[in-house]
């Protein structure tokens, strides 16, 4: 016996869970599917040891789209927001950055920074503007495709000559290069580096690197703030609001595959046997999962499943947990700057050259980490006077070329520990237990293909009108009533909401069908 | 005091293009070198006994056909044999040929992989009409797109037309295309490592980018659009080394009625009241011209033969800031004979073409690696020809002259400049390569020329040995070539213009922007325009 529904959603990322609850509150029947017990994907949060939980994957919010949280009406649970960013040195003298603002610097990078940062918000700006849009069509499109086209025209016009030049000249180029012409801090251009690469499979040096660059500034500007109760908290409460505009969420139900009757997609069967119809089935799963996994080849047409295939989603970054008995002590930091944002990423040239290895398939001798310590802000993540440290760990290529094995993860778990401890020596005495998620790890866990955290690589051959592949950029799949709404689709990863707000839009442009 | 129509500072083959264009036109045109040949990077040299060196460029190819024929380089002794061939060694002895007869090249492909030889198909057709969309706007004058001016609206116009006419899936396929890596390129075609190190050289050479950098799908196009005699992406030698192209351009020039003067270095471009006035020469004599226009890259026009204070200051910070980086050497060998390579039999037509020696993505990508460091590649990409097999005149009966381009080679060591030992030491790992494959080739070594980018800067004057006046990445082409809002052949001073490969469409003996620069002077000065622009393309 088979219930019907407007709409199911396969997966309850928190893109699922947006798209889900819009279209909840357009009145529509919505049925989500969630293969693991809880919801949220990959913004989960996760016990690791006795008593210590922590954000799984993502572990800061800085790109949530207001739109999404303003059409939901609701508020996400923070335990700090605007936190700072700063770049560790192994003398104890950081850089501190903060918006516009930066120390730890001379006065003509700090004048370099202020221009900077100006000039890329403005540029992020204009295009955060259209990643809350749904791409327009490049050709046979309906008159709002055209206007949409004509609009981005006219908007990149109005930046003036000289910004409009600008924004030319740097849509495609490198960060090191431009980190470079601006800046003396050896610090700062590292930072800056890091957060153009963090979760790609770039370097800086990668031409692309400054769009991956301003899509991190999308959103709130590149402040970064810390959900209250992990991420997972911030998929409850998304749950909690689909749940009211009467969605329902069932967990535990993986799906087996995407049922498809007379070439279309008609239902859903989940691995327990159930099966669920419905003219319209939305996946939140990666490109490369929905279509070649959950609906198959066979239902597709070559030259698309080819396209798919080629989607390039090999993740690089690998997730730390720690849980401490105790603050570490950072040299040179003080004790409540511990609530930020710290990066290792002294230079430039060493995040390129953290970068190299990952080309070959081989993980980095001296890896580049994003580090937080939620636990100093939020003290329900751990038992009282513990903590738990949470960092991003890159590069630790998907395709290692040895294979993910433990001594593998065992390997990289203790080069990144002693990376951190070279600038807070007591850390190592500290732990009391930790984990490293490795991208093959995230892919088991999380089931994202290769693990990659935008679910395919954010560069311009991927970006846009060509996300993931075209043909298949505005949502729609090449299967009717299949649709996507996760990171693979435009604008792309990151906890935004975004590709599940502009699927939702298109999807209820649809007439229901009769 | 004579003062000049125009004074051409460069007598490269984009400086002769244009002059050759102006004084075709009626100028009265001085074309200014500082060498004692003319040629800039498109030399036949004479270094060694009776070999004539090809010792910068030695491949032709991207010579556009029209200016071929309105500058009837014929008729000045210019001729361009096609070659075939072509051939990648393989580490374990065997050998991937490159072969122009479609039937024999999917033979050739099927002995590494039946997937690969049907790809190969795909992709021949799919760079092909990458090729064809860009080929139309190579002697165009790239539209500004912050302007409102009727021409560049329509230029605009045309690009738009051109790219929306080729339909939706192309478009999107076109997106891709420009801001792919190479190497993920061909990633989507084929799956064997040889087939993809073969043929992802052409997508590095010249370029500070590996082949895994974003980007460089469009290098490959480069390397693809050419043609000889009409045939599209077939690469050439010009009889009698490359020296022969631009002793044809400066043989139409002096037609014409131009005045060529070699051993005259310019000091200084001349700036008066806001306008050019002519040049000084290294000697301190001054030279009167109306209008100027430069064949050297944009750094070594504006930086070292200029001063600050007549540019604008956004402008010349922007050209301190233009990517213009060496990241090519070569080796250039006399030889005593046609060395062997065991991998093919005797004679065989493969090695009428270029030669290579790495065979796998992971050795191309670390060469770019080793660059990043400072140093040259220990396992260099080399393009190797052998010229001599196809034409016989550029060495004694027998013997055989062999050209090695070397990519990645830096211009400066790890920051410092080169010493002899280290530009030793670099032509050695690149015999030592070559001689890997060739058991005999060390034997026959008569003479080495070593041409380190700082070699290349301090003889043909181009910046930092780029051998292409600047980096062809995204930042820096079409309408951001040389440098966002002078992308015109026009400089920031009036009667100052720009005509060799810094600028559209960059660079290759091409001879496009020598071209578009002199059709943009015409305008100007409101002469019969006699530039080839449209463009009867297949």
């Amino acid at each position: 016996m088979t219930e019907r529904y407007d709409a199911i959603v396969v997966g309850a990322g928190h893109n699922g869970l947006v798209c889900a609850a819009l279209l909840g509150r357009a009145g529509r029947k919505v049925l989500v599917l969630e293969a693991a017990d809880e919801v949220g994907g990959a913004a989960r949060t996760r016990r690791f040891a006795e008593g210590f939980t922590v954000s799984a994957c993502a572990h800061l919010l800085y790109q949530v789209q207001p739109e999404v949280v303003g059409e939901l009406g609701i508020s996400l649970p923070r335990a700090a927001e605007g936190l700072s960013t700063i770049a560790l040195s192994r003398d104890g003298r950081h850089v501190r950055l903060n918006g516009a603002r930066v120390e730890g610097v001379d006065d003509a990078d700090q004048a370099q920074w202020r221009d900077f940062h100006r000039r890329m918000t403005r540029f992020a700006d204009l295009l955060a503007k259209y990643l809350n849009r749904i791409p327009p069509r490049l050709a046979n499109g309906t008159r709002r495709d055209v206007l949409t086209l004509a609009e981005l025209g006219l908007d990149l016009r109005r930046l003036g000559r000289e910004e409009m030049r600008e924004f030319l000249r740097l849509i495609g180029m490198n960060i090191y290069d431009e980190v470079e012409e601006r800046f003396q801090s050896p610090l700062l251009k590292g930072a800056v580096s890091l957060d153009a690469v963090l979760g790609t499979h770039l370097g800086p040096r990668s031409p692309n690197t400054i769009l991956t660059y301003l899509y991190r500034l999308c959103g709130d500007h590149g402040r970064a703030s810390l959900p209250a109760g992990g991420m997972g908290a911030v998929a409850e409460a998304l749950a909690q609001c689909a749940r009211g505009h009467g969605v329902t969420i069932r967990t535990g139900m993986p799906v087996r595959r995407i049922v498809v009757d007379n070439g279309r997609a008609a239902g859903v069967e989940t691995e327990n046997g159930e099966t669920f119809s419905s003219w319209t089935i939305v996946s939140n799963a990666d490109p490369k999962r929905t279509l070649l996994g959950l609906v198959g080849s066979r239902h597709l047409e070559t030259g698309f499943t080819r396209r798919i295939a080629n989607l390039r989603s090999r993740g690089n970054a690998a997730k730390l947990h720690l849980a401490l008995d105790g603050l570490p002590a950072f040299d040179g930091l003080e004790r409540k700057e511990l609530g930020d944002r710290l990066l290792i990423a002294p230079d430039a040239d060493y995040v390129e050259r953290a970068f190299n290895p990952a080309k070959y398939g081989e993980m980095s001798p001296e890896p580049v980490l994003e580090i937080t310590v939620p636990s100093f802000r939020d003290a329900s993540l751990a038992p009282t006077g513990k903590h738990v440290l949470s960092a991003i760990v890159q590069y630790a290529p998907y395709q290692l070329k040895a294979g993910w094995s433990d001594a593998a993860r065992e390997a990289l778990k203790k080069r990144a520990i002693e990376t951190i401890a070279a600038y807070a020596p007591d850390l190592p005495g500290r732990i009391v237990a930790a984990e490293l998620l490795s991208p093959a790890d995230i892919e088991a866990e999380f089931g994202i293909s290769g693990g990659h955290w935008h679910h395919a690589e954010l560069t311009l051959d991927q970006f846009l009108f060509v996300r993931p592949v075209p043909g298949a950029a505005q949502y729609r799949m090449p299967l009717d009533g299949l649709w996507l709404c996760g990171a693979g689709t435009h604008p792309g990863g990151g906890i935004s909401g975004a590709c599940g707000r502009n699927a939702a839009r298109i999807i209820l442009k649809q007439q229901k069908p009769a | 005091m004579k003062t000049y129509d125009a004074i051409v500072v460069g007598a490269g083959h984009n400086g002769l293009t244009n002059a050759a264009f102006l004084a075709k036109a009626g100028l009265d045109v001085l074309c200014l070198e500082k060498n004692d040949y003319i040629g800039g990077a498109a030399v036949s040299r004479n270094l060694y006994k009776d070999w004539i060196y090809s010792n910068c460029s030695y491949v032709c190819s991207l010579l556009r056909p029209e200016i071929f024929r309105a500058l009837e380089l014929h008729r000045h002794g210019l001729q361009v044999t096609p070659y075939g061939g072509g051939v990648t060694f393989l580490e374990n002895g065997g050998y991937f040929g490159s072969y122009w007869d479609t039937e024999v090249a999917h033979r050739e492909y099927a002995r590494f992989s039946k997937h690969d030889a049907d790809a190969y198909q795909r992709y021949s057709s799919d760079v092909m009409r990458q090729t064809r969309f860009i080929r139309e706007f190579l002697l165009r004058t790239p539209p500004d797109p912050t302007s409102f001016k009727p021409r560049d609206l329509k230029e605009l116009a045309l690009l738009g037309r051109r790219f929306f006419e080729m339909g939706e899936e192309r478009m999107q396929e076109t997106i891709r295309f420009w801001t792919m890596s190479v190497a993920e390129y061909l990633d989507e075609y084929f799956e064997t490592d040889v087939i993809k190190a073969a043929l992802s050289g052409s997508g590095i050479i010249g370029t500070a980018l590996g082949i895994h950098s974003p980007g460089t799908a469009y290098v490959l196009l480069h390397h693809y659009m050419g043609e000889v005699d009409g045939n599209v992406g077939s690469w050439g030698y010009a009889r009698g080394g490359m020296g022969a192209v631009s002793k044809s351009m400066a043989g139409a020039f002096q037609s014409y009625g131009g005045e060529l003067r070699t051993d005259a270095g310019v000091e200084q471009i001349v700036v008066r009241n806001g306008r050019v006035k002519g040049v000084a020469l290294t000697t301190g004599e001054e030279i009167d011209a109306k209008i100027v226009v430069s064949a050297m890259d944009v750094k070594r026009t504006f930086l070292e033969c200029m001063d600050e204070k007549d540019l604008p200051p956004a402008f010349y910070r922007r050209v301190q800031n233009f990517k213009i980086r060496g990241s090519s050497g070569k080796l250039n060998i006399a030889l005593d004979g046609m060395p062997t390579f065991p991998a093919l039999p005797k004679n065989n037509p493969l090695l009428d073409g270029d030669m290579h020696f790495i065979d796998s993505m992971e050795r191309m990508e670390r060469a770019y690696d080793d660059w990043k460091d400072g140093t040259w590649s220990q396992d260099p990409y080399v393009d190797m020809v052998i010229p001599t097999v196809t034409d016989p005149t550029m060495a004694p009966p027998g013997k055989h002259f062999m050209s090695c381009f070397v990519q990645y080679c830096p211009y400066r060591v790890k920051g410092q400049p080169w010493t002899d030992e280290q530009r030793q030491a670099f032509g050695k790992t690149v015999i030592d390569q070559i001689a890997k494959y060739s058991p005999d080739f060390k034997d026959l070594i008569l003479h080495v020329e070593i041409r380190t980018p700082e070699d290349i800067e301090r003889e043909a004057g181009l910046s930092e040995g780029n051998i292409f006046h600047g980096e062809l990445t995204m930042d820096q082409l079409l309408f951001n070539r040389p440098v966002p809002g002078y992308a015109q052949y026009r400089g920031p001073v009036g009667g100052l213009y720009l005509c060799a490969s810094s600028t559209h469409p960059g660079g290759g003996v091409m001879a496009a922007p020598g071209a578009n620069a002199a059709r943009e002077i015409l305008l100007d000065l409101k002469r019969n325009n006699t530039v080839p622009e449209n463009f009867g393309d297949d």
